[in-house]
């Protein structure tokens, strides 16, 4: 497995796939996050991304949700569709 | 005079919950859950084979983690004004993340039903949900119905009929944390205990003070003055 199959959302490009690995992200984001759906070893669908590149939005536990930069580039994952 | 019960409605948004509200009670309540929107409870009563029951329809979230002030109406009513049985409303086409929301009201408190609603749609979908297993693995009843359909309806009557009585009892499944953490509740729970008595779930305000929950220690902290103060 390459490691650059690893990337955050923030660097996800339409119609990948992610599987979140870690998140560095604390307290009441995190949990807020983690209620979202975005927990450790969920599938994230990037849907598509605004016309500056941010917010980008995720499909994610059968929810279309938007996360900003912020928290989108400290959500680590391994990308599952491209080779 | 009939015994009055007390059923608060909880779940996230768009699973139904209003639809259910108004299809017990007959009330057609505005629904909806947009900014600014204020968040105040709807009531409505319904009679079941000759016992009265007061509906509390919770504002609509995806945690009860207080982020909001939803979520903290939504938690307050559950933990501070203790309704004899909480409803849990999830959508059966998306119970992955409606479950999450059911996980934390079961740490929170005993007597829960989970109604999975939406059954229609799901079976559309090709879904369907062995509710007997749910119900051993969650140790507490699991019904489905169809609140657009009033499908399911007899079955959930009698069930909240015999949790508001007492003839059955649950027992939540409880989630067990890793050993720091475990360790951690262990030492805080007793000291919890003597301030909180059995009037809310130790383990439940030890886990909220472990992760931090000031809004939560606010809270706790006004009403056990109210309490000392009226004593």
């Amino acid at each position: 497995m390459d490691e650059t199959n690893y990337i955050t959302l923030f660097e996800g490009k339409n119609g990948d796939f992610i599987q979140i690995t870690s998140m560095d992200i604390e307290g009441v984001m995190r949990r807020r996050l983690l209620d979202l759906g975005f927990v450790p070893g969920a599938v994230v669908e990037v849907v598509r991304k605004s016309p500056l590149g941010d917010p980008i939005a995720f499909r994610v536990s059968q929810t279309t949700i938007a996360l900003r930069r912020e928290e989108s580039s400290k959500i680590q994952g391994e990308l599952m569709n491209r080779d | 005079m009939t015994e009055t019960y007390r059923i608060a409605l909880a779940g996230n948004p768009n699973t139904g919950k209003s639809t259910l509200f108004n299809a017990l009670t007959g009330l057609k309540q505005h629904t909806g859950n947009w900014a600014g929107k204020t968040v105040s409870l709807a009531e409505g009563t319904l009679s079941h084979r000759g016992t009265v029951y007061r509906l509390i329809d919770l504002p609509g979230t995806y945690s009860i983690f207080s982020n909001s002030r939803d979520e903290e109406v939504a938690r307050n009513y559950i933990v501070f004004e203790k309704p004899d049985v909480t409803l849990v409303v999830v959508d059966a086409t998306s119970l992955e993340r409606n479950l999450n929301l059911a996980l934390q009201i079961l740490e929170m408190t005993q007597n829960v039903i989970i109604c999975i609603n939406l059954m229609d749609e799901a079976e559309k979908r090709g879904i369907s949900i062995n509710e007997r297993l749910l119900t051993r693995r969650l140790g507490v009843p699991v019904i489905k119905i169809s609140a657009r359909n009033k499908t399911g309806f007899p079955m959930l009557l009698d069930t909240i009929e015999r949790l508001a009585e007492g003839k059955l009892v649950c027992e939540p499944a409880r989630m067990t944390y890793d050993k720091d953490i475990e360790t951690k509740i262990a030492s805080l729970e007793p000291l919890v205990a003597d301030l909180v008595e059995d009037r809310i779930s130790s383990r439940w305000v030890a886990l909220r003070l472990l992760d931090g929950d000031e809004s939560l220690l606010d809270e706790l902290k006004s009403r056990l003055k109210v309490k000392e103060g009226s004593a």
